[in-house]
């Protein structure tokens, strides 16, 4: 038998009246994973986070905890807690209670309660503000506690929706590590909601991209940031080109292709002759010179050059017109604008990101 | 000028007001003034009928409201639950009494419990009353949870609450302001209800205003101005302790 995931989505579905959020959503997660579902707004990551919640009943398909079907369960009755979007932290509540609630209803002895809370507590670096209301706290101590007490009953799985999507951008940064940290410390599984594709890099074991209602790619960071495998995944993450050609020269484990831009490169992938592919490039791994490398002959033009914080950001117009966004953080050799170049590329930092 | 609008406003309102308070001290049966007094408090307590009909009218308002507490509280969170085809003409439906000419109501009242043969008593009281106020109630509470986030529910279901132990825990206590809201409402109308209480009221269960009303008809005895006045008083007084509560939550809930 194969190894059991810890977390298993079969196959979901899901409708509002006629609209489908969900289309077939199949995932397996493994304890003390940190899986991101990364996507745009709309895309369907709260609703696939609600259902495994159990706050939102899936038109068709199972959710699995250790095996056991746990689809027709109530939310109370599922061992997974959930960190809201906006924290909702009962307002009528201290932080003590807010924290204590779960347990409170469990009729854990009071003793107990209040140790429990109290390291709680002192994980997310709150102690001393039990008495507080939540209306008396900051946007980062309000998420604080709101990671306290999803994580009191200390279930096996943690779901967080865009946890930190309120916070400015510093905290921001410092709540990520801080995350990351506390999700290795307790080596709790985090399934975790956000549409910043900088976190998802940044903190992820695993990053399932989702577009309007399907995974596009799931895999590791590395993964989807180097090897994307559908031009969504290319795109919505990090700055990528995306050139469009055909096959023309099949090769052992290589083809050329003919760019409808103009030019021809080369693709680390055997592939038909005729075969119409896309494929996409990082901006900061493409190069330009006068003489061009790897067999390229893509000729273009300089557009532009700007600075942006450290690093020097070209943009070149190919003959077609298309234009290539390209980053450097230290540009070797500096043309002007206006200067005909060879662009090229190393083939192994390209993704063939569609064929047909 | 917006200064001088106010002041004649405040005119309009509380200077008939003053001259109830001042004549209810008046030693004088009539309008002119012959000296302090308090003979006609003495006369108030003294006349039994006016007690009577006081507490009539206290009890009246007390189970009514008791009673549109739960009705229109159960009704507006029933309704925010569910979703049907019916509803937005189910809520309009549920408003009407709040808006309909008391007469209407009251003539209707008393045409279903005669043809019904039933006595008018404290009973057909509370029954009409009941139906007038559950609207002040249930407007109050729906656009409370209306602006309630849902979020709050579902994290008490996340963390193990059943539905019925969230309901408790979270939306009853975060609904509750707007409860007392409406209730307080309710028992000023209900109060003040002449109209109503005049077609379904029996003979031993007379309230306050209608018992009012009578008595203006057989000419204005000063003690009505001490009556206003004790009414008056009781009513700056709820509100002062209404505040006074509120701003005490306010702090309570801030620290």
């Amino acid at each position: 038998m194969e190894n059991q995931a810890l977390l298993r989505l079969d196959n979901i579905h899901k409708s509002f009246g006629q609209t489908e959020v969900l289309k077939g959503i199949s995932l397996d997660v493994q304890a003390g994973e940190f899986v991101t579902l990364l996507g745009p707004s709309g895309c369907g990551k709260t609703t696939t986070l609600r259902i495994i919640a159990g706050l939102e009943t899936a038109t068709s398909g199972r959710v699995l905890v250790e095996g056991k079907d746990v689809s027709a369960l109530p939310p109370e009755k599922r061992p997974v807690n959930t960190v809201f979007q906006n924290y909702a932290l009962f307002p009528h509540m201290n932080v003590f209670k807010n924290v204590a609630y779960a347990l409170t209803i469990r009729r854990v002895k009071k003793d107990e309660i209040r140790q429990r809370v109290q390291r709680m507590l002192e994980l997310v670096q709150l102690s001393g503000f039990d008495r507080r209301m939540p209306s008396q706290l900051s946007g980062g101590q309000r998420q604080r506690v709101a990671i306290a007490r999803a994580l009191v009953l200390e279930p096996k799985i943690l779901l967080l929706d865009e946890p930190l999507g309120a916070l400015d951008l510093q905290l921001r940064r410092q709540m990520q590590v801080e995350l990351k940290n506390l999700q290795e410390r307790l080596g709790i599984t985090f399934i975790y909601i956000t549409h910043d594709q900088e976190e998802a890099l940044n903190m992820s074991t695993r990053i399932a991209v989702m577009n309007e209602g399907h995974f596009e790619q799931v895999g590791t960071p590395e993964d989807i940031y180097e090897r994307p495998v559908t031009r969504f995944a290319a795109s919505f993450i990090g700055q990528a080109n995306i050139l469009q050609g055909v096959v023309e020269e099949k090769a052992e484990g290589r083809s050329r292709v003919q760019l409808e831009q103009g030019g021809t490169i080369f693709v680390n992938e055997a592939l038909e002759p005729g075969t119409k592919i896309a494929v996409s490039v990082r901006a900061e791994r493409i190069d330009y010179a006068k003489e061009a490398g790897y067999g390229f002959q893509v000729p273009g033009v300089i557009e532009r050059h700007s600075y942006i914080g450290g690093v020097l950001r070209t943009t070149i117009k190919l003959s077609g017109g298309q234009e290539l966004l390209i980053t450097g953080a230290n540009p070797s050799s500096h043309y002007p604008d206006g200067c005909a170049i060879q662009v090229f590329w190393d083939p192994d930092t390209a993704a063939v990101v569609e064929r047909s | 000028m917006s200064q001088l609008y106010i002041w004649v406003v405040l005119a309009v309102m509380y200077l008939p007001m003053l001259v109830v308070v001042a004549y209810s001290f008046n030693s004088s049966r009539y309008s002119n003034w012959e000296g302090f007094s308090l003979q006609w408090y003495e006369e108030l307590f003294n006349n039994s009928a006016i007690v009577d009909t006081l507490n009539n009218s206290l009890m009246l308002a007390f189970f009514s409201c008791a009673l549109a507490i739960l009705l229109g509280t159960m009704g507006a969170v029933g309704m925010a639950k569910s979703r049907f085809r019916t509803q937005g003409l189910l809520e309009n439906v549920s408003l009407i009494p709040m808006m309909l000419p008391e007469i209407i109501l009251g003539m209707a009242y008393l045409a279903l419990f005669s043809l019904c043969r039933v006595p008018f008593s404290m009973i057909t009281l509370i029954i009409a009353h009941t139906t007038f106020c559950i609207p002040y109630v249930f407007v109050s509470v729906q656009s409370r949870l209306v602006g309630l986030d849902p979020a709050y529910v579902e994290a008490a279901r996340d963390l193990g609450a059943s539905q019925t132990r969230a309901f408790y825990d979270i939306t009853l206590p975060l609904i509750a302001p707007a409860v007392l809201n409406g209730a307080l409402l309710a028992f000023a109308m209900s109060m003040d209800d002449v109209v109503i209480s005049f077609f379904v009221a029996g003979t031993n269960s007379q309230t306050l205003p209608v018992q009012v009303y009578s008595m203006l008809k057989s000419g204005v005895t000063p003690e009505i101005n001490a009556l206003c006045t004790l009414m008056l008083v009781a009513v700056f007084l709820a509100i002062g302790l209404f505040g006074l509560g509120r701003a005490l939550f306010k702090r309570a809930s801030r620290g």
